[in-house]
């Protein structure tokens, strides 16, 4: 007797199967939308026969093949056959399934997702349409799921995505196997993306906040790659740092939905478990020797990670790790980073000194603003430091960061 | 007999599993353990493969991601004393149930002491 599989556990074999199989389609028909037409027409025939005959051995590869068949008879009805590239049309009618099968297995794949999530980061395209894209068509998320993460509503949602698809048609896809130089240039740029993914689900995933999932979304997509470049030290500290500020989630926002500090959250609420993953992460690519942003900024987190309490940081090594961040990427953000951690370690009036020249080219963002009105605070200088939290809260970006400020604003009596 | 129960699945859909399917998941096995408490011993769960380093011996080679590049990955094991196959074969029936897909492998343990201590053995000897 075979044991035929339930729905839930199709659709989830469905969702896994999607970054590959959507990617091998795009290579087949260079065009994203057949490449995801394709993946849905194989999910549909995928319900039903998968419940009468049983799951196939190699379930990417079926959703592969089906797709392909199924989209190439609607092409040839609809005689756009000729629209194909007449190379590619001739060698695929020769094409059998053993050989595609085959062809999928090792180095295609990983150029295939690679390929599927740098046309995704295509640089012309503004960050917003960039995350938009690679959650429609890379992780399948509906535009509906999308648009409430955005919270703009559906259509313009489907519009950001219909636009951002026609600007990377326009540009031209790059479809060529890349060179050792270029897949490394490559992944560096989909990192970025992938941490824009989880950074737009980090800024207010609380718990009512249904951006909470574009986090789980990021380190899907990090575990994924990483499965197939195992040996990119970055890419494990980029899959580190999202772990261990995942594991944060629970103690990040109160019982009224306000954000708790690091310092103030109920460290016994962090995911151990992620936090183990993200030390074990680490500590491996620590082994490759080859330092860059992401393990820096991992290591700085597994810092906190390790502190059992608030008063135990480290923020000597933290101020170190910052100093270090800020010779390999300069930036203003990392240097307010590290006024925070050297406001604990050589006090408020050095840290201020190290934001006060910052204001010019971060007038306009929330945290500055924030971080000033603390260390004003502290200072006792209380009327510049209202001044300060009444400006970060006019650049708030979520109402959890606003009710924050409002708090300390508060305090000020 | 001892036997442990190597637990493979696609890797990459449990890990796409949200918090709450995996901890309903765990809840499910974990109901099986409970009415089979004289049975089980330790409990395994690894992290996923992405966190694994290999040790190639032949070639003295510290590689990234685990030794076998399979379809389904080894996630776990449970350690099971039991009467016989036949018992074991029952309960990994009941594991199933409460976690569909994949496979279980049934291995028979030996035990090995490095320091040659003598400590009670498996419960039933060969033949």
């Amino acid at each position: 007797m075979v044991d035929l599989p339930d729905p839930g556990w199709i659709e989830s074999k469905l969702v896994a199967a999607r970054p590959r199989a959507v990617a091998a389609l795009l290579r087949y028909f260079r065009d994203l939308d057949l490449a995801e037409e394709a993946f849905q027409e194989a999910c549909l025939r995928a319900l039903t026969k998968w419940q009468e005959n049983g799951p196939p051995r190699d379930a990417v590869a079926w959703l592969i093949l089906v797709g392909r068949n199924v989209t190439l008879d609607h092409v040839r009805r609809q005689s756009r056959l000729t629209e194909l590239p007449d190379e590619q049309a001739s060698s695929d009618r020769e094409d059998v399934e053993g050989t595609l099968v085959e062809r999928l297995d090792g180095s295609h794949y990983r150029d295939d997702i690679l390929r599927l999530l740098f046309t995704c980061s295509h640089p012309e395209l503004p960050t917003t349409q960039q995350i938009a894209l690679a959650l429609r068509v890379v992780s399948g998320l509906s535009v509906r799921q999308i648009a409430r993460a955005f919270v703009v509503d559906e259509r313009a949602m489907e519009q950001r995505i219909t636009r951002a698809k026609a600007r990377i048609a326009q540009a031209g896809l790059p479809f060529e196997a890349p060179g050792p130089v270029e897949r490394a240039e490559r992944l560096v740029v989909v990192g970025a993306m992938i941490y824009l993914i989880f950074n737009e689900g980090y800024s207010d995933a609380s718990p009512g906040s249904q951006r909470g999932a574009l986090c789980e979304e990021g380190i899907r997509l990090a575990r994924l790659l990483l499965r197939l470049f195992p040996s990119e030290p970055e890419m494990m500290g980029l899959l580190a740092l999202m772990l261990l500020q995942h594991a944060r989630r629970r103690a990040r926002f109160d019982a009224q939905g306000s954000l708790v500090l690091l310092e103030q959250q109920d460290r016994s609420l962090w995911d151990q478990t992620v936090v183990g993953e993200a030390l074990a992460m680490l500590d491996k690519a620590m082994l490759h020797r080859r330092p860059g942003p992401y393990q820096i900024q991992a290591a700085i987190a597994a810092l906190h990670a390790r502190a059992k309490q608030a008063s135990d940081t480290d923020w000597a090594e933290i101020d170190q790790l910052y100093a270090a961040l800020e010779r390999r990427t300069p930036s203003p953000v990392v240097t307010l980073n590290r006024a925070v951690a050297v406001s604990k370690v050589r006090g408020p009036e050095a840290a201020l000194e190290m934001v006060e020249p910052l204001g010019a080219q971060l007038a306009g963002y929330f945290y500055f603003h924030g971080l000033r009105g603390a260390l004003l605070k502290q200072l006792g200088r209380s009327k510049e430091a209202g001044e300060a939290f009444k400006r970060a809260i006019g650049l708030a970006g979520t109402a959890a960061e606003a009710a924050h400020i409002r708090e300390q604003l508060d305090g000020l009596g | 007999m001892l036997y442990t129960l190597l637990c493979y699945n696609d890797e990459l859909m449990t890990s796409a599993w949200s918090d709450e399917k995996d901890a309903e998941v765990m809840a499910c096995l974990g109901a099986v353990h409970a009415k089979y408490k004289k049975q089980f011993g330790p409990v395994v769960r690894l992290m996923p493969t992405t966190a694994a380093t290999t040790f190639r011996k032949d070639e003295n080679l510290v590689i990234d991601g685990p030794y076998a590049e399979t379809k389904e990955q080894l996630l776990g094991f449970h350690v099971l004393d039991v009467e016989n196959l036949e018992q074991a074969v029952q309960i990994v029936r009941e594991l199933s149930e409460a976690n569909p897909g994949g496979a279980y492998e049934i291995r028979p343990i030996m035990l090995f002491y490095p320091d040659g201590a003598s400590v009670p053995g498996p419960t039933v000897k060969d033949g």
